[in-house]
């Protein structure tokens, strides 16, 4: 099984944390990093830059609106993530109560739909070919 | 407390064990210099989080709290043998400074001692003086933290025959006095071989399964590639460690094409190629780079490593490089003098066009001792005899291998192949 763990930050934490010299929060982050490739389970993982550096396409209009970020009314940004695979959500659970943040963070944590979510839909002809996307895409 | 919470407790609590038991196991091991005994701290520790947990809650760092009670328990015993001699007195003094006890929920884990920990529990683990059944059974139970039940599943033996092996495990180690550190560096080479070689055969059973009904048993395979990344963690600059588990993630990448949707094998020439994972196979490729660019690829993992990538990267088995198989398979067979390496060699010279001289390469080898019973040779005799047109020899070849398969599954995928042969000129 493959879990999507997805940090979350408040503007607020984001603030605090620009007084915690960024080196200490490299090492803890890399201690817990090593902590998932020793363990066998980490697949992927980075972070996200400054939100001000991105941008959100809105869809309400016919014509999707593009923005600068960081979008405005989002309490919580979206600030890195990790992939791993484990045995069962347990461990997805284990992983992610070990994950060195503090007050003003959250995990939410996924899990990656594979084949056997879309069985029903087997004969579908964009499914079928989803795994040939994969290849050209080099996922 | 209801019987949810404690399945949900149970559930929390293996999952902590199989993700920090290794190093829980390891480190107890470095203090007391004994596995066997270890282990047995180790389980006392796991009963003590079942009875405290479910008030105390989830440490925030289960495995340290495990490991400073194990480590509690190891002082208590060493105090009840009453035997205080300065040795004791002196590693007592030495646990009790580096471990607050009374807090263990606050213990500060050195990682990089515990890394060193781990690497020692796997040599020990895959020591030569145990049988391969221990070897596998010690590794996936103390380093892999799997319980002897999830063991006795994989390998579809009863729960008693794990435990028995893992008992003998200990009683062999103890008797040979077997030091809890990394092998010598005289010895390193061969010792991390004996690791890799645990670690693939515990691989296999998950990609070609010995027994059974099954064609693949994936959370097999998935533990050995777990413990695969856990040693290449360890050890990153082996490239033969980085090899094996490149094969291993190319093999694995083909699981979901490996079985058809009535569980039947479905052999590699006939894979819908758009059902591999083709995240797994880039991981592969990163693997299997890196192990060239530390100096190996002529290794016998890299080699496999490299047909393996041959195939993952091809977009039919017409398109496939089989010269370069072929070559990769001359490399593999003057390493190894394998008569299996020597069959499945044949078989690359076959797809390269030149089925008579891959049909001689296989009489060739057929009269090796190690593969007089089994049912390689003669369905890779039939795929040959078949391509060739000789419909009659190909049938009673894959007759042949029906019979001599203890695999319920590749047995009915053999007949079938012999009932679809035409008959007569």
């Amino acid at each position: 099984m493959k879990y999507m763990l997805i940090m979350r930050v408040t503007e607020a934490a984001v603030a605090a944390a620009e007084d915690v010299p960024f080196e200490e929060i490299i090492n803890k982050m890399g201690r817990y990093n090593e902590e998932l490739v020793t363990a066998g389970v980490l697949l992927a993982g980075d972070g996200l830059s400054d939100a001000a550096e991105g941008f959100v396409v809105d869809f309400s209009a016919d014509d999707p609106i593009v923005t600068d970020g960081p979008y405005g009314e989002i309490h919580e940004l979206f600030n890195g993530f990790w992939m791993i695979q484990v045995a069962s959500k347990e461990e997805a659970v284990h992983w992610a109560r070990r994950c060195p943040l503090g007050p003003g963070t959250k995990l939410e944590v996924r899990r990656v739909t594979d084949e056997s979510d879309f069985e029903e839909f087997a004969d579908n002809e964009y499914i079928q070919k989803q795994a040939g996307w994969r290849e050209e895409l080099g996922q | 407390m209801t019987d949810d919470a404690t399945a949900d407790l149970t559930a929390a609590l293996d999952a902590v064990w199989r993700s920090e038991g290794g190093r829980v196991v390891a480190a107890l091991a470095a203090m007391t210099g004994d596995v066997a005994a270890a282990e047995d701290l180790a389980q006392e520790a796991v009963a003590a989080a079942l009875a405290q947990w479910p008030e105390s809650g989830i440490p925030r760092n289960p495995g340290a709290w495990l490991t400073a009670v194990g480590k509690r328990r190891a002082i208590d015993a060493w105090r009840r043998e009453a035997a205080f001699d300065d040795r004791v007195r002196t590693l007592i003094a030495d646990a009790e400074r580096a471990e607050p006890v009374d807090d263990p929920g606050t213990v500060v884990v050195d990682r990089e001692p515990i890394d060193d920990d781990l690497l020692r529990l796997l040599f020990t683990a895959c020591h030569p003086v145990l049988t391969r059944e221990a070897q596998i059974a010690l590794t996936l139970r103390a380093v892999g933290g799997l319980s002897s039940e999830a063991i006795a599943r994989m390998f579809l033996v009863p729960t008693a025959t794990v435990q028995a092996r893992i008992t003998r495990a200990k009683k062999s180690l103890t008797a040979a006095h077997v030091p809890f550190e990394t092998p010598p560096r005289d010895q390193w080479a061969d010792r991390l071989g004996g690791v890799l070689r645990v670690i693939y055969l515990i691989f296999t059973e998950g990609y070609a399964p010995t027994s059974g009904t099954a064609v693949v048993a994936p959370d097999t395979a998935a533990e050995a590639l777990r413990v695969g990344r856990i040693l290449a963690a360890l050890v990153p600059d082996e490239p033969e460690v980085q090899a094996l588990v490149a094969l291993m993630e190319f093999q694995a990448s083909r699981f979901a094409a490996r079985v058809a949707a009535d569980g039947s094998a479905v052999l590699l020439e006939d894979q819908d190629r758009r059902r591999w994972d083709r995240g797994q196979i880039t991981r592969g490729r990163d693997r299997l780079a890196r192990a060239t660019a530390l100096g190996g690829g002529r290794g016998s993992y890299a080699l496999q490593a490299a047909i393996a990538q041959e195939h993952a990267v091809a977009a039919s088995v017409a398109q496939t490089d089989w010269p370069a198989v072929v070559g990769f398979y001359d490399e593999l067979l003057a390493l190894t003098g394998s008569p299996v390496v020597a069959l499945n060699r044949a078989i690359a010279v076959a797809m390269t066009g030149d089925v008579e001289r891959a049909l001689a390469d296989v009489d060739a080898v057929a009269s090796s001792k190690n593969l007089l019973d089994s049912p390689l040779v003669p369905s890779v005799r039939g795929e040959l005899l078949q391509r060739s047109g000789r419909f009659d020899e190909a049938r009673a070849a894959f007759e042949d291998a029906a019979a001599r398969s203890a695999n319920e599954r590749r047995r009915a995928v053999l007949l079938a192949k012999a009932a679809q042969i035409p008959w007569g000129p």
